[in-house]
C-alpha cells in the first residue's frame, strides 16, 4: 500500500497536530506515503466560486503528478477529498473539457490521463487496509467510551462524485471505524451536517450556532468525544467551541479528535506525539479514561 | 414485502399537542413508493394521518417529506431503496418550516422568500406587443434551474436556515439566479445588490445538502456560487464574503497554498480593528496550544508554475 500523500493546507497550518498523527498512524499500519510537496491547494470550493475551471486545472495538475508517481492519492481532509472528487468527476464526464485543461498543463510538461484514484484516509482504512486487519492492530480498545462521528460535508455530498454507488460502505465508514476501535458510536442527526466553518468570517453568529448545536446534541446523547476526518470541521468545532458555549451561556467541553488521533490512541500510540495536547478543548479527561476503561 | 413505517405525528387539535412517532406495520408490493405506503396507511389503517400529495409523478412538488432524515419526494422514492435491514422507514415532515399536522407543512415562509427575490422578468424599455423573444442558445443554460418544482426539499434540509430563519434560502436564490442570468432581464445590477445583503448569497455554507436532496437536479448551491461570482464582477465586493473569496484566491495564487493567518485579516480588512480585536481571544488560545499557523508562510515548490496556471486560466475567463 503506497500512496501519494496530499496533506492539504490546514494540516500544516491551523491544525499542525493532524499531520504527524496521520503520518505515524500510516507508518504503524504499513501504509507507505510519498508526500506531494509540489501539489497546490485544491481551492476548497472557495476558489471554485469564482472560477471552477481554474480549480479543476489546479486539481488536474495534482492528479497528473500522482499519475507520474504511479500511486493513488491519499487525503486527510474531507474538504480536499470532496473538492478533488468533484473535479475528478467533471473532468471524467467531459473529455473535451479535460483536453482543454490538459492544454493548460502542457506548458509544465504535465498531462492528466484521467486514471487517478483519490482516497481519504478514512476510506483507505475501510477499503484498503480493511477493518478486520485494522482490528489486529488495536492494543488499547476504547471500550466504555462514547464517540460521536462528524464527517464534514465534502466527504458525504454529493454522493454522485464521491463514488458512493460503487462503495456504499463509505456512507457509514466513520461509524464502523469507531466501532472497530472498541468505542460506542453516538448516533446523532448532526453527523452529516455543516460545522459552520465556511461562513465563520462571514456570519460568525450562524457559524458558531452550528458548533453549539452539534456539540451540545452529541453531549446530550452522552458523547465523551467527537471524531472528524476534516481539519476544517476541527478548526470550528474545537477552536470556536468556547464561543459556542458563550453564545448558549453554558459549558460544553467536548473534545474534538482528528480521525488518525483516535485510531492511534486505540493502537496504543503516544497522545503527545499525535498532538492531543494541542487542542483548544482539553483532551486530558478523555485520555485518562482510555487508560482506566481499557 | 412487510414494512414498518415510523411516522412522526403531530395534531394541533389534540389536547397535549404531543409530537411523537407512531409505527405502522403493513404489507406492500415490492415496487411500492413511500407515498403508496402512506396512502395505504391513511385509507386502510389510520384515517387520521395527514399528508399532502397530488400528481404522484414527481411533477407537482406536493409530497416532499423527510425520509430517514433527508427530504425527498415520497412519490419518487421506492420503499425498497430506503428500508433498512429490518425493513423500517422513518418519515417526518419537512424541516425549517412550521408543521400544520403530521406530514403537512406550512409553505408560507417558503413562498414569502420566493416573492422577496422579485421572481418576475424586469426587462428594459417598452413592453413589446407580443412575447419577449430570446434566442434558444441564450436560454438553454437556464433549463436546469427552470426545472424547479418548488417542492421545498432544499429548504427543508438547508443547514444555514436551521440556525437562521432570515436566510433567504436555496430555492429562492436558485430562482434569483434564473432572473439574473436571463438575457431579457435588465435588473441584474439592482438584483445582485439586493441578493448580496444580509441573509443573502454570502450566508450559504456550501454544505451541498440542497444539491443532494433536490429531486430535479437544480443544484441550488451551484447557482448561489454563480450569483457570488456575478456579484463580485458587478462590483459588490465590499463585504466579508466577497473579500474572503478574493483573498483566498489571491493567497493561493501567491504561494500555491492557503495562508491561514492572513486569510481572516484580509477578509476583515487590515484596518477593521473591532473585527481584528474580536479574533484575538481565538488567536491567543491557539498560540497557547501551539496551533497558530506559521507566521512565515512557505510557498510550495513550483509555486511559479501554479501562478502561471492562474494567469492563463484567469485570462481565459
Amino acid at each position: 500500500m503506497k500512496y501519494a500523500f496530499f496533506p492539504g493546507c490546514v494540516s500544516r497550518g491551523g491544525c499542525p497536530e493532524l499531520y504527524p498523527a496521520a503520518v505515524s498512524v500510516c507508518e504503524r499500519l504499513g501504509i507507505e506515503l510519498e508526500v506531494m510537496e509540489g501539489a497546490s491547494c485544491t481551492g476548497a470550493g472557495v476558489l471554485q466560486e469564482k472560477n471552477q475551471r481554474l480549480g479543476d486545472t489546479l486539481n488536474a495538475r495534482t492528479f497528473a503528478m500522482a499519475e507520474a508517481m504511479d500511486m493513488p492519492i491519499m487525503t486527510i481532509c474531507s474538504t480536499c477529498q470532496g473538492t478533488m472528487s468533484q473535479a475528478h468527476k467533471r473532468l471524467a464526464d467531459d473529455p473535451a473539457y479535460m483536453a482543454e485543461v490538459n492544454e493548460t498543463l502542457a506548458e509544465e510538461g504535465l498531462e492528466y490521463k484521467g486514471e487517478v484514484i483519490v482516497k481519504h484516509l478514512l476510506w483507505i482504512l475501510v477499503e484498503d487496509v480493511g477493518l478486520e486487519k485494522l482490528k489486529n492492530y488495536i492494543t488499547t480498545p476504547l471500550g466504555g467510551l462514547k464517540i460521536a462521528p462528524f464527517y464534514g460535508c465534502y466527504l458525504i455530498r454529493p454522493t454522485g462524485a464521491l463514488g458512493f454507488d460503487e462503495h456504499p460502505e463509505r456512507e457509514d465508514s466513520l461509524e464502523r471505524v469507531i466501532e472497530i476501535l472498541g468505542a460506542e458510536v453516538v448516533e446523532f442527526a448532526g453527523k452529516t451536517k455543516c460545522c459552520g466553518f465556511p461562513i465563520l468570517t462571514i456570519n460568525e453568529k450562524n457559524s458558531v450556532a452550528m458548533v453549539a448545536n452539534h456539540t451540545l446534541d452529541a453531549k446530550e446523547l452522552g458523547a465523551d468525544a467527537m471524531v472528524t476526518p476534516c481539519p476544517l470541521c476541527h478548526l470550528n468545532l474545537d477552536g470556536f467551541q468556547p464561543k459556542a458555549a458563550a453564545q448558549r451561556r453554558t459549558t460544553i467541553d467536548l473534545p474534538i479528535l482528528h480521525l488518525p488521533q483516535v485510531v492511534g490512541l486505540a493502537m496504543g500510540m503516544d497522545p503527545k506525539s499525535m498532538g492531543l495536547n494541542r487542542h483548544i478543548i482539553s483532551t486530558k479527561k478523555f485520555l485518562s479514561r482510555i487508560a482506566v476503561e481499557a | 414485502m412487510e414494512v414498518t413505517l415510523n411516522v412522526k405525528r403531530f395534531d394541533p387539535e389534540s389536547n397535549d399537542k404531543n409530537v411523537h412517532f407512531q409505527e405502522y406495520n403493513l404489507e406492500v408490493e415490492d415496487h411500492c413508493t413511500v407515498l403508496d405506503a402512506l396512502v395505504k396507511v391513511r385509507e386502510e389503517v389510520d384515517g387520521s394521518l395527514a399528508l399532502r400529495c397530488s400528481c404522484r409523478a414527481s411533477i407537482c412538488g406536493s409530497c416532499s417529506m423527510r425520509v430517514n432524515g433527508h427530504a425527498k419526494l415520497v412519490c419518487k422514492t421506492k420503499i425498497r431503496d430506503v428500508a433498512n435491514n429490518d425493513n423500517q422507514v422513518t418519515v417526518e415532515p419537512m424541516n425549517n418550516m412550521p408543521v400544520v399536522k403530521d406530514l403537512v407543512t406550512d409553505m408560507k415562509p417558503f413562498w414569502d422568500k420566493i416573492r422577496a427575490i422579485q421572481p418576475w422578468l424586469q426587462p428594459e424599455g417598452e413592453v413589446p406587443e407580443r412575447e419577449y423573444i430570446a434566442p434558444n442558445e441564450t436560454m438553454q443554460h437556464l433549463t436546469g434551474v427552470m426545472s424547479c418544482i418548488m417542492c421545498g426539499a432544499c429548504v427543508s434540509d438547508c443547514t444555514a436556515l436551521e440556525v437562521d430563519e432570515n436566510f433567504i434560502g436555496p430555492a429562492a436564490l436558485a430562482k434569483a439566479y434564473r432572473f439574473v442570468a436571463d438575457p431579457r432581464d435588465d435588473a441584474s445590477t439592482s438584483r445582485l445588490k439586493m441578493y448580496g445583503e444580509s441573509g443573502g448569497i454570502w450566508d450559504c455554507t456550501r454544505c451541498m445538502e440542497c444539491i443532494q436532496v433536490c429531486p430535479k437536479g437544480v443544484a441550488p448551491m451551484e447557482r448561489i456560487m454563480n450569483l457570488r461570482d456575478k456579484a463580485i464582477e458587478a462590483g459588490f465586493s465590499n463585504n466579508n464574503g466577497a473579500r474572503h473569496t478574493e483573498a483566498f484566491i489571491e493567497l493561493v495564487k501567491h504561494s500555491g497554498r492557503l495562508d491561514e493567518l492572513r486569510l481572516p485579516i484580509k477578509t476583515f480588512g487590515m484596518f477593521n480593528f473591532p473585527a481584528l480585536i474580536g479574533l484575538l481571544p481565538v488567536g491567543l488560545r491557539a498560540i497557547r496550544r501551539g496551533k497558530m499557523p506559521p507566521i512565515i508562510h512557505k510557498a510550495i515548490p513550483g509555486a511559479d508554475k501554479v501562478r502561471r496556471i492562474f494567469e492563463k486560466v484567469e485570462g481565459k475567463k
